[in-house]
């Protein structure tokens, strides 16, 4: 059996910077594995601009930041293999992938990073009432057919999730000609970038319904109305404010998943909240070896983000190989009722070096303290402006502040 | 002239196709729908129940019972799925005790498998029961399928043997007249001759089987007359969850039935999913298979009576089917004392799919046999078994990539589904030509992405496949168009 010092699943933004990471760190005897048949990952179906600010200092459209990390990797003597299912990865390191050219193969790994991205939650998922007929899409989909097969896939569109993919379909679809006749949000906030919100609505004129969700989906066979109704502080649908449009298409952006059925298929432990495994601040897995970066962990909002993540995750996976590095002491990480999640879930115990510690509030807050605690002790406090569920935080902590077995993270909203 | 027309293409009118295909006849099948299995077949709860429930002295009862015999084999010899889970009717509170030992004597008369089971044994079997669960009547002899595949199994083999299926044929109206009028090669005994006005021309029969679902009444109506029935669409609402939930039950969990049916069930499915439902509420419209807020939160609250720690998280999708309830409380199985040769097989709600197979055997036995002189042909063709490369081991999944590569591109990364499998969707006798009808064959888009990844692939597949433009390529009719226009610039 072929045994690879490094397998990389995923050749989008996180499996691209891994591969660099542990290149960069002294691997050569790395497999990248890619089910489409080219590099890049989603970033290709991402033709507006806003990537690249964080990482190369410009702003960059989607498939030109592929490009720029693809052509990286084609200078590097990586193995890579496109067109290549992962079937399955066993918690020994082997897996078994396949594709037309060589059927079904198993192979073995010395470490693996997982970077299989997110998939996007369904109308399924969220139950939506009503019919069930063509011309409901997710808006992850829909930019698929639009941006990469050149498919029209609706002429009077409405949009029910304010995430950025969401945002982006709605001025995509009227720049493609369609009309946009809003896009309704059930949080009483926007779920995407606050520039985006900008960019993609209100430049258009797309009225965005805050508080209001889709109640029944009407068509026997293509969509030919929607019916949005306000919601109250439970997010419950209020009768009486039903509204009926006119539209033959709903595009859904409605959450994102980390897709994480082969990291389940290893048993690798997951988290609840991010909906990704457990990781450390190498971003190491439960199982030894096997490493997560990207949204394959928890949903980015920035692909800078991504790739800076998953350099950090290659440049671990090749410590791990080269070094064996020994059995660490760790710090649990927990946090209070008003973050959705921090990572890493738990930190090594080491005198020297920081650590990055990303999370994510949830509700909107104008201005916020975030407490580290340690053994009771509030070892570091940090005041933050204009905090919200869209936008990722980050805080960069010394380790040698941190003290005892667990460090809890809390943030308390101040108010004005 | 037909021997026999079937109208409707769903579970009862493939099992009548498959059991005539076997003799010297001439049959047509007409189905309005774009394919086989698009009305009730597609939405039930895929349970082959053991019979214990229906009222005495009922066909319900008589066919349920046999036909629940009758399935292990069938499925065997059309390759597809069945699976002997058994079934637990849980009481959840001392007053619903008695209905156990009621229905447990019913069951025995009958001589349906049943033992009673007190909670402890029942918990130890199936930890996530309500923990109010105070007695269970066990039910080994309970089984799933997946309808669908039954039924296109069923209609692929009948049309290798020669019977016609027409689709997307809509019946306008029914005309009798005495079979003299017509020149009659049938074979055929009685006197009256029919012809099946549609919108694709007039197709003349000697007999007629109705199994049209819900339409059923409105098909008999057409030769108006004088003693008819009625179905009204009985509307069951369901939740499907993720295999990740699994295993939250490994039985059939039924609550004590009332006079509403079965009750709202927690059901594994063949693939591992499981359902949640059916609410059931009688509805006017009968293509109003639409889901509702109010329902779905009633089916909810249904479940959670009888099962605990459901992870309503992990819903992949919902979905209505409608029961076609007739107004004698029983099955309409019979031939018209007015229209002699005219075959109703109407009213199949539940019990229906589980009696199915009986049912064919009933008509076959009590009616057919007075109509014609049934000659077995020479040589039956058995369709050919088609691979399902999730379920082989590695040995046999290269074998297969041996002789066609397309075995190892996968296309379905939640099922992991290979584009040689969805080929073979397309190719084969009965083959699917929209996106649903690939998905129920061969289950791309029954995952957790609902579709969302593969669905622009599977659509380029069959616009190649079928030499079509991809926005010809449909969801599950013409005017379920996914994409409205093949380039944009």
């Amino acid at each position: 059996m072929r045994e690879y010092e490094l397998i990389i699943i995923g050749g989008g933004s996180a499996g691209l910077a891994a591969t660099m990471g542990a290149y960069e760190n002294g691997l050569k005897d790395i497999l990248l594995i890619e089910r489409e048949p080219e590099l890049g990952g989603i970033l290709l179906q991402c033709i507006h601009n806003g990537f690249g600010l964080h990482m190369f200092d410009e702003e960059l459209a989607g498939p030109t930041y592929a490009e720029r990390w693809i052509n990286k990797v084609l200078e590097t003597d990586v193995e890579i293999k496109l067109n290549t299912a992962v079937l399955s990865i066993n918690n020994d390191l082997t897996l078994e992938y396949s594709n037309e050219d060589e059927g079904y193969r198993i192979v073995k790994a010395k470490s693996i990073v997982l970077a299989m991205g997110c998939r996007e939650r369904s109308r399924g998922a969220i139950a939506i009432p009503g019919y069930r007929p063509a011309g409901v899409l997710t808006a992850g989909t829909a930019q698929k057919y639009v941006n990469i097969l050149g498919n029209e896939i609706g002429k009077k569109v409405f949009i029910l999730g304010s995430g950025d993919i969401g945002l982006i379909m709605a001025r995509r679809m009227r720049l493609e000609g369609a009309e946009v006749v809003g896009v309704a949000e059930i949080m009483p906030y926007s779920n995407g970038l606050p520039r985006n919100v900008k960019q993609c609505l209100d430049d258009y004129n797309i009225p965005l319904y805050l508080s209001h969700t889709v109640t029944f989906i009407d068509g026997h066979d293509r969509v030919n109305s929607i019916t949005i109704s306000k919601v109250d502080d439970n997010l419950n649908p209020l009768k009486g404010t039903e509204k009926i449009l006119e539209v033959d298409t709903l595009l859904l952006s409605v959450g994102l998943i980390p897709e994480n059925d082969l990291s389940e298929m290893a048993g690798i432990e997951l988290e609840m909240k991010t909906n990704g495994p457990i990781v450390d601040d190498k971003f190491e897995t439960s199982i030894p070896g096997i490493f997560a970066c990207g949204n394959v962990l928890h949903v980015h909002d920035l692909v800078d983000y991504v790739s800076k993540e998953a350099l950090n995750a290659g440049k671990s996976a090749a410590e791990y190989v080269l070094k064996k590095s020994s059995k660490y002491e760790y710090i649990t990480v927990t946090h209070d009722n008003n973050l959705v999640y921090i990572l890493p879930n738990k930190i090594i115990n080491e005198n020297e070096n920081n650590v990055e510690l990303m999370y994510r509030v949830k509700t909107p807050m104008k201005k916020a303290t975030i407490n580290l605690i340690c053994d009771g002790m509030i070892v570091r406090s940090i005041k933050k402006a204009n905090l919200t569920p869209s936008i990722m935080g980050k805080i960069m902590v010394a380790k040698k502040l941190l003290k005892g077995t667990e460090l809890i993270v809390n943030i308390k909203e101040e108010i004005l | 002239m037909y021997d026999y027309i079937i109208i409707g293409a769903g579970i009862n009118g493939s099992f009548m196709a498959h059991e005539l295909s076997k003799y010297n006849l001439n049959v047509m099948v007409i189905e309005k729908g774009p394919d086989v299995a698009t009305g009730a077949t597609i939405a039930n709860s895929a349970i082959i129940h053991a019979g214990h429930d229906p009222k005495p002295g009922t066909l319900k009862a008589k066919l349920n019972v046999e036909g629940n015999s009758m399935y292990p084999k069938i499925c065997k010899d059309l390759d597809a799925d069945f699976k002997h889970t058994s079934a637990f009717v849980t009481a959840t509170s001392m007053e619903e005790s008695p209905s156990i030992d009621m229905l447990y004597k019913q069951a025995k008369g009958r001589n349906i498998p049943c033992e009673i089971l007190d909670k402890g044994q029942a918990k130890a079997l199936e930890p996530n029961l309500s923990d109010n669960t105070v007695k269970v009547l066990n039910l080994p002899s309970t089984g799933i399928i997946t309808p669908w595949e039954v039924a296109y199994n069923l209609m692929e083999e009948a049309i290798i043997n020669g019977v016609e299926l027409s689709l997307n044929i809509k019946v306008l109206g029914i005309i009798s007249r005495p079979k003299t009028c017509y020149v009659d090669k049938s074979q055929s005994m009685g006197r009256l001759g029919y012809e099946i006005i549609t919108n694709k021309g007039t197709f003349k029969t000697a007999n007629i089987i109705n199994a049209a679902g819900v339409y059923a009444d409105e098909i008999y109506n057409m030769l108006k007359p004088k003693e008819s029935f009625s179905i009204t669409g009985r509307k069951g609402e369901y939740y499907i969850l993720d295999k990740l939930a699994n295993p939250l039950v490994n039985r059939v969990i039924y609550p004590i039935p009332s006079s509403k049916g079965k009750g709202v069930l927690v059901v594994p499915t063949v693939h591992g999913n499981t359902l949640l439902g059916p609410s059931s509420d009688f509805i006017d419209d009968k293509g109003g298979n639409f889901t509702d807020t109010e329902t779905l939160k009633y089916v909810k609250a249904q479940v959670n009576r009888t099962v605990k720690n459901i992870p309503f998280n992990k819903v992949i999708k919902t979905y209505a089917g409608l029961r076609p309830t007739g107004n004698t409380g029983d099955f309409i199985i019979s031939e018209s004392d007015e229209f002699q040769g005219f075959i109703n097989v109407a009213a199949i709600e539940s019990p229906g799919l589980a009696s199915a197979p009986a049912i064919t055997k009933y008509v076959l036995n009590t009616i057919i046999e007075k109509q014609v002189i049934l000659k077995p042909k020479k040589q039956y063709i058995n369709r050919t078994k088609l691979p399902i490369l999730n379920r082989m081991s590695l040995e046999e999944k290269i074998k297969l990539w041996n002789k066609e590569p397309k075995y190892g591109n996968i296309i379905c990364r939640c099922e992991s589904i290979s584009e040689g499998e969805i080929l073979d969707a397309i190719r084969r006798p009965l083959g699917a030509t929209t996106v649903d009808g690939i998905k129920r064959r061969v289950r791309p888009g029954s995952g957790r992405c609902q579709g969302g990844f593969c669905q622009p692939e599977i659509i380029n597949i069959l616009a190649r496949e079928l030499n079509k433009p991809v926005e010809e390529i449909a969801l599950f009719n013409k005017d379920s168009n996914i994409i409205t226009k093949g380039e944009i610039n």
